[in-house]
């Protein structure tokens, strides 16, 4: 995979490092009461949405939970407008009506961030349908928790998706807790990617940690989903280093068990190794450290500059014929 | 015009549609090989090959949720439901996405779909297969609920539905399907969100739709022997709702009464009644009456079965209690 050209290396770095201190900067909104609702971090995670989401073209479709901000980002979503929907104000991406669980943003693609566990995967499976129906090669990512596959609709989108030879690859994003529950206390079979024998489709586990291992998975995946119309579940092993949500202080897992993980850092990982190859130098990642800081704050001077949504928005889009 | 049933009304709409429109598809339980567990779409694997009228493995939930992102993307799906109480299986893509995603993005994706199939108490089906869904559906923004009673309101609220930019839930009736009735040749539309007088009266406004028009169209012509006139009009669409056609109506009667055929408690009459009772309270002679089916899941038993439904002696009691006669 060092075949990238150092150019494309700097911007999986500087994408998941854009993740890391963009949501760093949500939870400081969020403690200072500019952010509502619920707030789920993908701090951890990043290596996930950053490999998966390289590979794909700008038409290529993504869809994800409400664990979302990541793949909206990597997706090319605005920074400002998503940190202006999760203030609530009119010119986040959703005018402020779905906030941080529900990011949409058509121009790019993204499908959405769906909160029911599970109910994004046969809409995203209906997107790949859509692709295969109309003759084009596009392919689709659907993300999802460990949890989401212990939901009936997991089973009937991966069935219909290999029955239909549809291009799509599945993505369940093992963090080894839907919520407070561990993988072990969900799922008898811990191995999550060997769902995929009941469907006779490919099932592979790859390092979540390791941006590249991501990458080059997902690549191969989706290059069979464009050109064979095989759908695929990736099981990328990961953690989230934070709770749920804010709400949550993680009391079910161990500090030794966060420490451990923290150890595996996605990006600190990904940085010593470019280091290490001599693809970049120590002052290159205080030049990218200070890029994405900027472009945290501008995320935020726009956010709050934005307006609250005026009330005459409350009954519109409701019906396309009343918007 | 020609005279035709209401199955072939509706699969007149459906094969017209599919062949206006490429990205109009039907998907749903035995709708292609088997040719419809209601012979609603007889004929058109035939026309349109199994690209186009695709059967699916029994998932409601699944292929809703396809549905959904196929129509997200462009596509136009028709979505069968084999009996409506299958939607129940269904109910969280159907409420939690389908009706919620324009909002939530701010109104960026809309969902044109259709969810169509039989619903209401038929013959001796019992609890599961036997209910009216149209109030778990009627209390949802962002979906509109049609139920047709007659074959030309039913080709022509099909096709307006299938042409709609949002999720439509569209029931209709098993015990319709064999019903005859005048449809006019050629392509028409009715509009989503417009009722109908379906019989001119002066004493009661009767609004009543799907099975229960037949019912309240049958009694109205009974009482007029009596000397009662009624008034019986047919919202055909119960969200978007008639509202100005069904005041219009009570300020002319001055009585009203609402009929459904499922359970009252939480039902469209209670719905419609107190729109009623809003608007129009001074226009209003005696309080709103509803019909309805009784407070109890379907029995088997046929006679149970018959005392479940409203039947032509309860509406003739509730006209006489609103006239006090």
């Amino acid at each position: 995979m060092l075949k990238l050209e150092r150019k494309e290396l700097v911007d999986l770095l500087r994408q998941m490092l854009l993740m890391r201190r963009f949501e760093e900067k949500c939870a400081e909104m969020y403690a200072m009461g500019k952010i509502g609702g619920f707030l789920h971090l993908y701090i951890g995670q990043e290596a996930v949405a950053t490999g998966a989401i390289s590979v794909l073209r700008p038409d290529d479709y993504v869809i994800a939970s409400y664990r979302e901000h990541g793949h909206a980002l990597a997706k090319g979503c605005d920074p400002g407008k998503i940190m202006a929907e999760l203030f609530g104000r009119a010119d986040g991406l959703c005018k402020g009506k779905g906030g941080s669980m529900h990011l949409f943003d058509k121009a790019n693609h993204f499908l959405g961030g769906h909160a029911i566990v599970a109910g994004q995967i046969p809409i995203g499976t209906g997107a790949a349908f859509a692709s295969q129906y109309e003759g084009k090669d596009q392919v689709t990512l659907c993300f999802f928790g460990d949890a989401a596959v212990n939901q009936g609709v997991f089973h009937e989108a991966l069935n219909l998706a290999a029955l239909w030879h549809l291009p799509i690859v599945y993505i369940c994003e093992n963090n080894r807790y839907g919520m407070g529950t561990a993988v072990e206390r969900a799922t008898p079979v811990r191995e999550l990617y060997r769902r995929a024998e009941a469907y006779g489709m490919p099932g592979e586990a790859v390092d979540g940690m390791d941006v590249l291992a991501v990458r080059e998975c997902v690549g191969l995946a989706v290059e069979r989903a464009r050109r064979e119309r095989l759908p695929s579940l990736i099981e990328a092993k990961t953690y989230r280093f934070r709770g749920h949500s804010m709400a949550d202080p993680g009391t079910y897992r161990t500090k030794d068990e966060v420490e451990r993980e923290k150890q595996r850092d996605p990006i600190l990982l990904f940085r010593d190794h470019l280091m290490a190859e001599a693809v970049i130098k120590e002052s290159d990642w205080k030049a990218l450290e200070k890029e994405v800081r900027i472009t945290v704050e501008a995320a935020v001077r726009y956010a709050d500059a934005s307006p609250e949504p005026p009330v005459e928005w409350l009954c519109t889009d409701v019906y396309v014929s009343e918007r | 015009m020609a005279i035709i049933t209401y199955r072939e009304a509706l699969n007149q709409a459906l094969r017209e549609e599919m062949r206006r429109d490429p990205r109009v598809f039907l998907m749903g339980e035995e709708v292609g090989l088997y040719q419809g567990a209601y012979k609603v779409s007889q004929g058109l694997l035939e026309e349109f090959g199994s690209k186009r009228v695709i059967d699916t493995p029994i998932s409601e939930a699944g292929f809703t949720g396809v549905g959904i992102g196929a129509a997200m993307v462009g596509l136009r799906p028709i979505v069968e439901m084999m009996t409506f109480n299958f939607a129940l299986v269904a109910i969280d893509q159907i409420v939690n996405q389908a009706a919620k995603i324009l909002y939530m993005s701010g109104g960026q994706y809309n969902v044109p779909m259709v969810i169509r199939g039989p619903g209401g108490p038929a013959h001796q089906l019992a609890a599961q297969h036997s209910q009216s869904m149209e109030s778990y559906f009627y209390h949802v923004p962002g979906l509109k609920i049609v139920r047709p009673g007659t074959p030309k309101d039913a080709k022509g609220l099909l096709k307006s539905a299938i042409r709609d930019d949002d999720p439509v839930i569209f029931i209709e009736s098993e015990l319709l399907y064999g019903t005859k009735g005048e449809v006019p040749d050629g392509d028409y539309t009715i509009p989503l969100g417009v009722g109908e007088i379906k019989r001119e009266g002066r004493d009661v406004t009767i609004v009543a739709y799907s099975t229960m028009l037949l019912l309240a169209l049958q009694t109205a012509e009974e009482l007029e022997k009596e000397g009662i006139s009624a008034e019986v009009v047919d919202p055909r669409t119960l969200r978007p709702l008639d509202t100005a056609l069904i005041m219009e109506s009570v300020k002319k009667t001055n009585r009203a009464i609402v009929m459904e055929s499922g359970a009252g408690f939480a039902g469209i009459g209670s719905g419609i009644g107190a729109i009623i009772s809003e608007q129009a309270f001074d226009y209003l002679d005696a309080p709103v009456e509803r019909v309805t089916g009784a407070n109890a899941p379907t029995p088997y038993a046929k006679n149970l079965e018959r005392a479940k439904i409203p039947s032509k002696e309860r509406l003739i009691a509730a006209v006489k209690k609103v006239l006090a006669v």
